[in-house]
């Protein structure tokens, strides 16, 4: 019977690493000999790529800013700029959108239209109020005449934050797509594949976001 | 079953052939869950949804303590720097782990072994820049004392 040569190889691979074909061998070897893995998991290796070298990009617009922190041109710096405040509440509204993108992964799972739905919009309205609150920031700092053409620190500061902002708002574009391709298309293999690169996009993007509000806000206060 | 039976792993193999039906019947339902989620076992829903409180809680007592550390009086002063750094690296661990998924299991050591590399070149680009430019900004002449070489 066929059942043991099963069982022996899944005995011998308790990951699954090698799941997806049959070598007729009991060993996985570890070099390729149980096949090609699942696509979903070849999907999202190849986005988990994507976004590494988006973080490495981001690294730059960081290291960027922590060189031309004390270029000020005469400007005010982070202390006079910066309302703790407002960046405590796009942390939360940033924070709690990645939660509600988890429970729109686990609605998709459990395919629930209705829960995905409705995750996913609570998802973008929070991303949108982020969007909001940070274009209110920069439109009061260019009113107070600290523009990004004022010096080269508020130059860094715009690019990296402003780089972000600009993420977040693809995001919401992206996650709008998916709430209508969900409804149209229904739960297929591969808007399942494109929702999962997407919430991998949404947590990465509240990760850069951590590094944001605390190195750039929160120490920019401190420090001054 | 006509299963070898002089094989000492055979209660264990039998166990592994029922996963393995739970695993197949997995990957019709919950197929996309992250790719750094372990594929060989299935959390149900409730254990899903504890993981991300659980990793909702951490994170928001982590970004707590980064903004309550900037006026008080808790953390010594010079290091309150150094201790926003720690909170902000122990919730980009948060983030990883409760949010992404990724584990260190086999079927997960792309992803782990991508996100070292990805982490080293952050490194390099963000230390490295720091540290060689303010070494250049220590070695210039400031500019008063450039006028009074020329006066």
């Amino acid at each position: 019977m066929s059942a043991p040569s099963t069982a022996l190889r899944v005995g011998r691979d308790p990951h699954h690493v090698g799941h997806g074909a049959d070598t007729g061998g009991p060993e996985f070897t570890g070099h390729g000999g149980g096949g090609p893995a699942p696509k979903r998991i070849v999907v999202g290796y190849g986005f988990w790529i994507f976004i590494l070298s988006d973080v490495v990009m981001f690294s730059a617009f960081f290291a960027t800013y922590a060189v031309l922190l004390n270029a000020r041109a005469g400007g005010p710096g982070p202390r006079e700029l910066f309302d703790l405040h407002l960046t405590a509440i796009e942390t939360a509204c940033l924070l709690l959108s990645s939660f509600t993108c988890g429970l729109a992964s686990m609605a998709v799972g459990a395919r629930s239209l209705l829960w995905t739905e409705a995750a996913l919009l609570v998802t973008g309205l929070l991303g949108a109020t982020f969007i909001g609150i940070e274009i209110s920031e920069f439109a009061r700092l260019t009113a107070r005449g600290a523009g990004p053409t004022h010096s080269a620190f508020l130059s860094a500061f715009f690019t990296l934050v402003g780089c972000h902002g600009v993420h977040v708002s693809c995001g919401i574009l992206w996650l709008g797509t998916m709430m209508a391709q969900f409804a149209a298309k229904g739960f297929r293999e591969n808007i399942r594949h494109r929702y999962l690169c997407f919430s991998l996009f949404w947590h990465a993007l509240d990760i850069i976001w951590i590094g944001i509000f605390s190195g750039v806000y929160v120490i920019g206060v401190v420090t001054g | 079953m006509s299963m070898d039976p002089t094989s000492p792993d055979r209660p264990r193999l039998q166990a592994d052939s029922s996963r393995e039906e739970a695993f197949d019947a997995g990957s019709r339902v919950g197929e996309d869950r992250i790719p750094g989620a372990p594929s060989h076992e299935l959390p149900s829903l409730g254990a899903e949804l504890r993981r991300y409180v659980l990793g909702l809680v951490l994170s928001v007592v982590l970004t707590a303590a980064a903004f309550l550390s900037v006026g008080t009086h808790l953390i010594y002063g010079p290091g309150i720097v150094m201790a926003i750094v720690v909170f902000g690296l122990a919730q980009v661990g948060i983030h990883l782990v409760f949010f992404l998924h990724l584990t260190t299991a086999p079927d997960n050591a792309n992803n782990a072994l991508a996100l070292a590399f990805g982490f080293l070149i952050v490194c390099l680009i963000v230390f490295g820049s720091i540290w060689i430019m303010f070494h250049m900004n220590h070695n210039m002449i400031p500019a008063g004392q450039l006028m009074d070489m020329q006066g």
